[in-house]
């Protein structure tokens, strides 16, 4: 930690920050039913898109997944367009036609939220793939859960990027269910980065409420990618707060068990080592909070006031080109 | 009658089969501790214990490949895939494993699987938890492809499908689970293949399945208001297809309109449109209308949603049409 710079931690800092309080204010939302559709959220697991994407600029790629706004966020995703997103409007990241699980944005190499369990690794490996061609040094990640780790599509994409060496770190949110069904009932093993053998490549498991440990371990792993020596598998251990949509009533676990990981939540527990660091202090605390409230309330203030789309965008942007008339 | 609701119908056929039959198995994610997304095997892991009621990893194409194998092995699967679009993970092991194994060996299998699933639009679910997709397996000889609109039909219908020797694809609808209706007490079956008259009438036939039926009811009764006389029928089962009772309807009333929330372009609606110019062309006063929904991925937002989706204006101004009324919406 003591080698990361002084404006590094304060931005990780930021950006969890930020995705907390998207993501409350989100859920409030919610619950006011102002928000169609599914919602899940990423309340819990902030270190990992933040420790991950503070590595990345705009000509590296992600690919996400239904429980995405903190990967867009820490890709540098804007909140006005997430949330006019997130209420269906116009304005929106996809126009009103994506909502949650499917926010994208191409210019920032954000290949979108996915509503197909399984449906990025390919899609990252692919990405790996074109950047491999056209010779650049930029990287895909794959953000992906437990549940996720065991569909064919992302062992497919991992035996792809292995044997091709392409510049693909893919990292596993091990939040220790998928839905209802807890890891030890979805798979026999505990470390997921332990099937990063069958593909021979590097596998390690990170903390991930320690956003310290989650930002090293992606140094090693991008590094590796982007000297073309091939893929590698983190997963990071964390979880979730909320259900696993918003409105789940969460019969399967345990509120103790809730509890005792609310207890190594990643934000206090880097703000204690950045207050001892001395980078922070309670006021500086204080005004950052307000100032991702102030940044939400905006986000929020710019979707309440766009228009909805109009019925005749239905049949805009499904073919590149003519429209197609069947 | 007693009422239920059309998820409570489901999972009523469901308890009803597994008490008879001790090879019946359910598996799917979250059907277990969850009681399944949409609730409709809420009770079955406490009723069948966790060797009956079996929550899956989220491997698709293993569940159904698994359901596959566990039938040509003697067992009588009903698994749930749990959005319909789903599918797209899984298509291998339904379509080219399950629905043609029979065949390839020579009719030296027998494989009575139910796979579950759910499909259409309405919650803002967008394009990947919101498709009808009916046609796609109704494309594929060796599968039968059942979709209820109505309590009633769910239960029986479900009943049915479990006790076939073949890979059936049922289909329910997501807005339909909360729908209630007349329901009897205890086991009973409605043939595969044969469609419902729905509503009675003389001017017009309308042939809706899923959540379209209740819509075109809606407008059957609106409209008799007006002394048109509209016949709905819903064919419950599009493989096979109860040509007969289309056939026979349209031969009265001389005029077709086909309602589905699938897209109309190669859609089922299509198919039957083909059926009854092929074979009751002479007896159509007017040509047939299709209400589907536009060639479009199924959008998020509810300001598109709502006009994706089928609406009562549109299947009225059909009916008008064909009747030769100049159309409005
Ligand atoms: C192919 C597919 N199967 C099932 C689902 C339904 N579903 C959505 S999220 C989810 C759980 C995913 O678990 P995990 O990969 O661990 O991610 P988490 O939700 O824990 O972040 C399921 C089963 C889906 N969207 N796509
Ligand atoms: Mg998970």
């Amino acid at each position: 930690m003591s080698e990361i710079p002084k404006e590094t931690l304060l931005s990780i800092y930021e950006t969890m920050v930020k995705i907390r309080v998207f993501e409350s204010r989100v859920s409030e939302l919610f619950a006011q039913g102002k928000l169609p559709g599914f919602i899940h959220l990423y309340i819990g697991e902030e270190a990992v898109a933040t420790g991950v994407c503070a590595h990345l600029n705009p000509g590296d790629y992600i690919t996400s997944t239904h429980r995405g706004h903190g990967h867009l966020i820490a890709k540098g995703g804007d909140l006005k367009l997430m949330m006019a997103e997130l209420y269906g409007k116009r304005t929106g990241y996809c126009k009103g036609k994506g909502g949650s699980m499917h926010i994208a944005d191409v210019d920032l190499g954000i290949l979108g939220a996915n509503g197909i369990v399984g449906g990025g690794p390919p899609i990252a490996t692919g990405a790996g793939f074109a950047l491999k061609y056209q010779g650049k040094d930029n990287v895909a990640v794959c953000f992906f859960g437990d549940g996720a780790s065991n569909q064919g599509t992302t062992h497919e994409g991992m035996n792809m990027a292995a044997i091709w060496k392409l510049p693909v770190v893919f990292v596993c949110e091990n939040n220790f269910y998928g839905i209802s069904l807890s890891q030890e009932r979805h798979q026999s093993i505990s470390d997921i980065a332990d099937r990063a053998a069958a593909y021979d490549m590097p596998g390690v498991v990170v903390d991930g409420n320690d956003v310290t440990a989650v930002y090293e371990a992606a140094a090693e792993a991008i590094k590796r990618a982007r000297a073309g020596h091939g893929p590698s598998l983190i997963e990071c251990k964390t979880y979730r707060y909320r259900g696993h949509f918003e409105g789940d009533p969460t019969v399967y676990r345990s509120k103790e068990e809730l509890e005792a990981w609310m207890k190594k939540d990643p934000i206090p527990r880097f703000e204690t080592n950045l207050k001892k660091m001395g980078l922070l202090d309670d006021a500086r605390i204080m005004a950052i909070h307000k100032e991702m409230e102030d940044r939400v309330d905006e986000a929020i203030r710019f979707a309440e006031e766009s228009p909805w789309p109009d019925p005749s965008e239905l049949l805009e942007d499904i073919y590149t080109g003519p429209a197609v008339v069947v | 009658m007693r009422k239920l609701t059309y998820a409570g119908a489901l999972n009523e056929a469901l308890r009803l089969e597994m008490q008879r039959d001790p090879t019946i198995f359910v598996a799917g994610e979250d059907v277990g501790t969850y009681g399944g997304i949409f609730g409709v095997t809420n009770g079955l892991l406490a009723e069948f214990g966790p060797k009956r009621v079996v929550d899956t990893p989220i491997t698709e194409s293993a569940i159904i490949g698994m359901a596959t194998g566990a039938a040509a092995a003697g067992l009588r699967p009903v698994v749930e895939l749990m959005f319909i679009d789903f599918i797209g993970v899984s298509l291998d092991q339904l379509f080219n494993q399950a629905a043609k194994m029979k065949y390839m060996f020579g009719g030296k299998a027998t494989l009575p699987l139910v796979l579950r699933t759910e499909c259409g639009a309405g919650m803002s679910a967008a394009a990947q938890h919101s498709q009808c997709l009916e046609s796609w397996f109704m494309h594929v000889p060796g599968l039968k492809v059942v979709l209820p609109s109505t309590p009633y039909d769910a239960k029986g219908l479900l009943i049915s499908s479990i006790r076939d020797n073949n890979p059936i694809v049922f289909i329910e609808h997501k807005m339909l689970y909360g729908t209630e209706g007349e329901v009897p007490e205890g086991e009973y079956t409605i043939p595969l293949g044969k469609a419902d008259i729905k509503r009675a009438g003389t001017d017009v036939t309308v042939v809706a399945t899923l959540a379209m039926v209740p819509k075109a009811l809606a407008v059957a009764e609106e409209l008799s208001k007006e002394g048109i006389s509209v016949e709905v029928i819903d064919p419950r089962t599009l493989t096979p297809l109860d040509e007969e009772t289309i056939l026979e309807s349209v031969k009265k009333t001389h005029r077709l309109v086909i309602v589905t929330e699938e897209v109309g372009h190669a859609g089922s609606s299509a198919e039957i449109a083909a059926r009854v110019a092929e074979k009751a062309f002479d007896y159509l006063d007017a040509g047939i209308r299709r209400v589907t929904a536009p060639f479009s991925p199924v959008p998020f937002s509810p300001a598109l949603e709502s006009h994706f989706i089928p609406s009562e204006a549109k299947i009225m101004d059909a009916v008008r049409a064909v009747l030769g009324a100049p159309e409005t919406a």
